[in-house]
């Protein structure tokens, strides 16, 4: 059953990705600024459209596919706002709005025709647990896009055959330094969403599941992007080493959030 | 000394020899005739312009001569008198035997323009429309102090003169009336851009420039402009680097230095003479350890390159040699070339104006001619018709009075093409058919004329 908030963001995001690419190729000051504010309607109408599947299962949509995928493309354009926000860079909005996008169209594809009413779990507790975690995965996604930018501009440079794009992107250093950001924001929400699951299993069951396929990927994420954030600055690894070593890090979370969920984990699987 | 016999030779130049032809004559070669190694060779110095500028008009070859030389062409302009089409081949002649290059090396490599097209040519360097960086602001300047320099050392004339200040003001009304000049973008520019692709905010940087010339002095000021935060001058002269360095704000640093000092800089700007390459591979991947990695940026400006190509293989090492900017260079051309009709169009105004100018000197030229032969032939009819006459006193009377009518008569004969010349100026037209009119009066030969 497709949310009619959901279409109404789903507008919001495609006129906000026309204005960040407007902004992008003249550089004018105030699409960029429409192009946010129709970010922030978007990601308000979509947050209504959350607010609405989760009053009608009575917890967070994270067990189906719909659910799941809408929440991430909410996180990621959340995410993609703090950065901008906190980096003052517009330019990477065009590409990463297209996978809000991607994802909510993917989402409102799959939706049910019927909502079920009895999630598998439930607690305020486990609602931060997934929601902490999907942030992390959607901080991951943006940092995996910076380090694919990075590389682009980064070749393209050497080329010494620049587009016109190459000159609105932001600056290799900028890159990497949003990159960094937003592993940072990735890894402490993963470290709180583990620890938070933690907390609810071992308050629901009185143990710890270390060995579960989804915790071990899940801590093997954790020590790939420790040392990510480790080799960032150190001589042999800065610029293009780090950023190709960031993107390819995120075949693991991906491979965390789509094959481990589905086929190897005991207790992650939800749709 | 030659020189002052050339600005004698102009300052005695007569009104009446300006007003003649005086067609301008240019020969050349660019990035696009001639390739850098070419270039290379033909690059004149300012002490070699000023040297050509004197002899090609001491040789006759031309009246008035301004050497136009930067690092991407060397253009002889000059008035061609009378001598009219043959002087380009006289030019080409005299450009391959100053550098001592074959003329068939300089074949095909060398363009050459008279009249019109050779006024359009110039008003379109000025404008940055011939340029490698399209719409570059650099060219203005160089043109600007070619032309000066000549001006100083007495080698142009009144048509030289208003050719390269209507040139600079052409210059200067299209980089304000069009985009085209907007965002400048010189070989300077371009590598200070590419730095800013690399590390963003130039604020906290530290750049060390190799070179305390003219070319390096336009990448500080261009760095400057962005707050770069620390500056080094290096140089082979200490004194020159201490200069640079007092003026901009920076550092001097001894050139036996210049290893050690590769250590700090984010952006090493290099523009020195010579041969052999001034920053090598080994040079930096000795200093890459020290910075801790950090990305270094090289911006080689130099010809021949002062950097060894092979530090582009360093990792973190990002190098831009001339050929690179060449690259970028093309980008900016499809950003920048929707502007060029705009700027073709100013362009044209002022090639006009001073294709008109010529002509109304031609035409006032041609309406003086007309005067001095009428003035010719009522002396020669008053003094046959006067002179033995019996009645000295009465007979002077009389050719007074026949003086004073004949003399009105002929202003009121000029008057009507004199009035019709000024208004064809003021229209800013050529006048066509001068060339006829002064064969059907038979003024031709001016200079005969005033003989007689």
């Amino acid at each position: 059953m497709t949310n009619w908030m959901d279409i109404v963001a789903l507008a919001l995001y495609l006129v906000s990705f026309a204005f960040y690419v407007v902004n992008l190729y003249h550089g004018r000051l105030w699409s960029g600024r429409v192009a946010t504010i129709l970010l922030i309607l978007g990601i308000l109408a979509h947050y209504y459209a959350l607010l609405e599947r989760s009053r009608a299962i009575h917890a967070i949509p994270y067990d189906d596919l719909y659910g799941s995928m809408s929440l991430f493309a909410w996180l990621l354009a959340v995410t993609y706002l703090g950065l901008e926000t906190y980096h003052r860079k517009r330019a990477v909005g065009s590409l990463v709005v297209p996978f809000v996008i991607f994802w909510l169209i993917v989402a409102v594809a799959v939706a049910p025709s019927t909502v079920h009413h009895e999630p598998a779990a439930n607690g305020a507790l486990f609602a931060l647990h997934i929601t902490i975690g999907v942030l992390a995965y959607a901080a991951f996604a943006i940092s995996f896009l910076l380090s694919v930018i990075y590389l682009i501009q980064n070749r393209v440079l050497r080329g010494a055959h620049p587009g016109l794009a190459f000159w609105k992107f932001p600056a290799l250093e900028v890159l990497e330094r949003m990159s960094r950001s937003s592993v940072w924001v990735g890894l402490v929400a993963l470290v709180v969403s583990t620890s938070l699951g933690f907390v609810w299993e071992h308050q629901l069951t009185g143990r710890f599941a270390i060995a579960d396929p989804k915790v071990m990927v899940t801590l093997l994420v954790l020590a790939v992007y420790a040392i990510y954030l480790a080799i960032v600055h150190a001589p042999a690894w800065r610029g293009a080493r780090a950023a190709l070593f960031c993107a390819w890090s995120f075949v693991i979370v991906l491979f965390s959030y789509t094959i481990v969920n589905l086929y190897f984990t005991r207790f992650h699987r939800f749709f | 000394m030659a020189t002052d016999s050339i600005g004698d030779s102009l300052e005695k130049r007569s009104e009446g020899s300006l007003r003649r032809r005086s067609e301008i004559a240019l020969i050349g070669c660019n990035h696009v005739s001639a390739p850098v190694e070419l270039r290379e060779r033909v690059a004149f110095t300012p002490e070699q312009a000023l040297q050509a500028a004197s002899e090609l008009c001491r040789l006759g070859i031309i009246e008035e001569a301004v050497v136009v030389s930067t690092c991407n062409r060397s253009e002889l302009y000059g008035v061609a008198g009378e001598s009219g089409e043959a002087v380009p081949e006289a030019l080409v002649s005299y450009f391959g035997e100053f550098h001592k290059i074959s003329l068939t090396e300089l074949h095909g490599r060398v363009y050459q323009h008279v009249g019109p097209p050779a006024v359009r040519h110039l008003y379109r360097v000025v404008c940055g429309l011939d340029s490698m960086l399209l719409g570059e602001a650099e060219i203005l300047v160089q043109v600007r102090d070619a032309y000066n320099r000549a001006l100083g050392n007495g080698s142009t004339g009144p048509v030289l003169n208003r050719l390269f200040q209507g040139a600079l003001e052409v210059g200067k009304r299209v980089r304000s009336e069009t985009e085209i000049g907007a965002r400048p973008m010189s070989v300077a520019i371009a590598g200070v851009r590419l730095a800013e692709r690399i590390f963003g905010n130039l604020k906290d940087r530290r750049a060390l420039i190799v070179g305390a010339g003219a070319v390096a002095e336009q990448v500080v000021e261009h760095l400057r402009l962005r707050g770069i935060g620390e500056l080094r001058v290096v140089n082979r002269s200490f004194s020159r680097a201490q200069e640079l360095a007092l003026r901009i704000g920076g550092e001097a640093v001894e050139w036996s230095a210049l290893e050690n000092a590769l250590s700090q800089p984010d952006i090493v700007v290099t523009s020195v003479s010579g041969t052999e390459p001034v920053l090598t591979r080994s040079m930096l991947e000795r200093a890459m350890p020290v910075r801790g990695g950090r990305a270094i940026c090289v911006i080689d400006l130099g010809v021949p390159r002062n950097v060894e190509p092979e530090v582009e293989g360093i990792y973190n090492a990002y190098l831009f040699d001339i050929d690179h900017l060449g690259e970028i260079v093309e980008q900016n051309k499809k950003a920048r070339e929707a502007e060029i009709p705009r700027a073709d169009a100013i362009v044209d105004e002022h090639v006009n104006k001073f294709i008109a100018w010529q002509a109304s000197l031609e035409g006032a030229g041609l309406v003086d001619a007309l005067r001095l032969r009428l003035n010719a032939e009522r002396e020669a009819l008053l003094a046959a018709h006067f002179n033995g006459a019996k009645d000295a006193q009465s007979a002077q009377a009389e050719r007074q009075h026949v003086e004073k009518l004949t003399q009105e008569l002929i202003e009121r004969i000029v008057q009507l093409p004199a009035a019709r010349l000024r208004e064809q100026r003021k229209l800013r037209k050529p006048v066509d058919g001068l060339a006829a009119l002064r064969e059907l009066f038979g003024l031709d030969s001016p200079g005969d004329e005033e003989k007689s």
